[in-house]
């Protein structure tokens, strides 16, 4: 049988994917960046994981302001990377896991999660940077990938609550399908940041270390945090870090931290990194 | 956030943080065109034929006289006010050749030089920044 193995989290920040791309990755601005993810590179070379369900928001690349699902799960065979205005970043396509996929999206919907489903698309930062970060500049991805894009642009965004009910739907969904296949989920996007209007530049190292202390507890507290909370402080784009709630609520209600980073800054953005297993 | 939550009064809670433009429906509708004005700069033939001529490029999306000033006048609050989302938005200046940080440093009352030094000292504070009613 499939199963979820581990659960990451991750800033997905673009100019991380500048750093990797160019070779800047130990210079003295991201090097304090990156150090935070030498544990993780070497844990997930050993983990060998068959496929990553990657949550993260697409960056007006693949989707317009014409149409705006709320949940998306991928079910295509392959995915490039997207020219989001400079050219696509020099990384290799993305494999997908077709089956899973689908056996995915048809069980969330049994589970009355109205999924929407993306055959092709192009996948920009929010979902290459993670790989990046993760497995570091290989000449193909070592696992395949089921992107499950959120939207955290365009209000209302969905709910924590509903996020982390999205995670515990997507765990039973991969523990009925009959292949045995390591499966992690990644939660990507945050941590405290804010693009946009005077308030720009906004970080809250305090806010986001709670955050992270609550993801790493064996309760749900976290899910009840309401969109205010995040916009007041953690900037108009730290909303971003409900797609966390997702990568957390499929790991069941007890979890081992085994790794955990935090950097300010990068770029507008507070870096946040946590790896967790199920316990 | 669970269960049925009053619109009203979520929608109006984002109204009361100082310095943001949450996107909301009411905005999104506003800066439609706007929005997808920006995101056809993802295209090279675009971006070329609107470097030939800004003007010109803009007047062949539905917009506002008030939504091609701020584009021409590359002011991003008014953008933002105007419907604009910076995901979007983040296309024009990615055009012009500038990076994010400077572009958020241009809504801001700081120079970039002083924003970047602001980032690496830690960021803007939330203190003060959260609440307009609340002052904290």
């Amino acid at each position: 049988m499939a199963r979820i193995t581990a659960g990451v989290g991750s800033s997905h920040v673009p100019l991380l994917g500048v750093a990797v791309d160019q070779g800047k990755t130990g210079d003295d601005y991201f090097g304090p960046i990156f150090v935070g993810y030498e544990w993780t590179k070497k844990w997930e070379a050993e983990q060998k994981p068959d496929v990553i369900v990657l949550v993260y928001n697409d960056h007006a690349s693949a989707f317009d302001a014409n149409i705006i699902p709320t949940f998306a799960i991928g079910c295509g065979e392959r995915y490039k990377p997207a020219d989001e205005g400079w050219g696509p970043r020099p990384v290799p396509d993305v494999e997908g896991a077709p089956d899973l996929a689908w056996h995915i999206a048809q069980s969330l919907i049994l589970d009355e999660f109205d999924m929407t489903i993306i055959n092709e698309m192009d996948v920009d930062h929010g979902l290459t940077v993670p790989l990046s970060m993760m497995f570091g500049t290989p000449d193909a991805w070592p696992a395949r990938v089921i992107p499950l894009a959120v939207n955290v642009v365009t209000y209302p965004v969905p709910s924590g609550n509903r996020c982390w009910a999205l995670g515990e739907a997507i765990a039973r969904a991969v523990e009925s399908f009959p292949e045995d296949l390591n499966v992690q989920i990644w939660g990507t996007g945050g941590m405290s940041h804010q693009l946009q209007g005077p308030r720009a530049g906004l970080l809250n190292r305090e806010w986001d270390n709670r955050f992270m202390d609550l993801l790493e507890q064996d309760n749900d507290a976290v899910r009840h945090i309401p969109h205010i909370e995040y916009l007041r402080e953690t900037g108009s784009e730290g909303i971003e870090m409900v797609m966390w709630l997702i990568m957390r609520g499929a790991l069941g209600s007890r979890v081992k931290t085994l790794h955990r980073h935090y950097h300010i800054p990068c770029s507008n953005t507070a870096i946040g990194h946590l790896v967790l297993e199920p316990a | 956030m669970t269960g049925p939550v009053d619109i009203h009064a979520y929608l109006a809670e984002f109204e009361d943080i100082p310095g943001t433009r949450v996107y909301t429906a009411a905005r999104a509708r506003k800066g439609y065109h706007l929005n997808q004005f920006a995101m056809s700069l993802m295209k090279t033939e675009n971006r070329e034929r609107w470097k030939a001529g800004e003007r010109a490029y803009l007047d062949q999306w539905p917009l506002t006289e008030d939504q091609k000033a701020a584009v021409l006048a590359r002011d991003y609050n008014r953008m933002l006010d105007l419907g604009g989302n910076i995901y979007f938005l983040s296309k024009i200046f990615s055009t012009d050749g500038i990076p994010f940080a400077e572009a958020c440093s241009t809504m801001t009352d700081m120079t970039f030089p002083e924003y970047r030094q602001m980032m690496l000292d830690g960021g803007r504070s939330p203190e003060g920044n959260r609440s307009i009613k609340g002052g904290y």
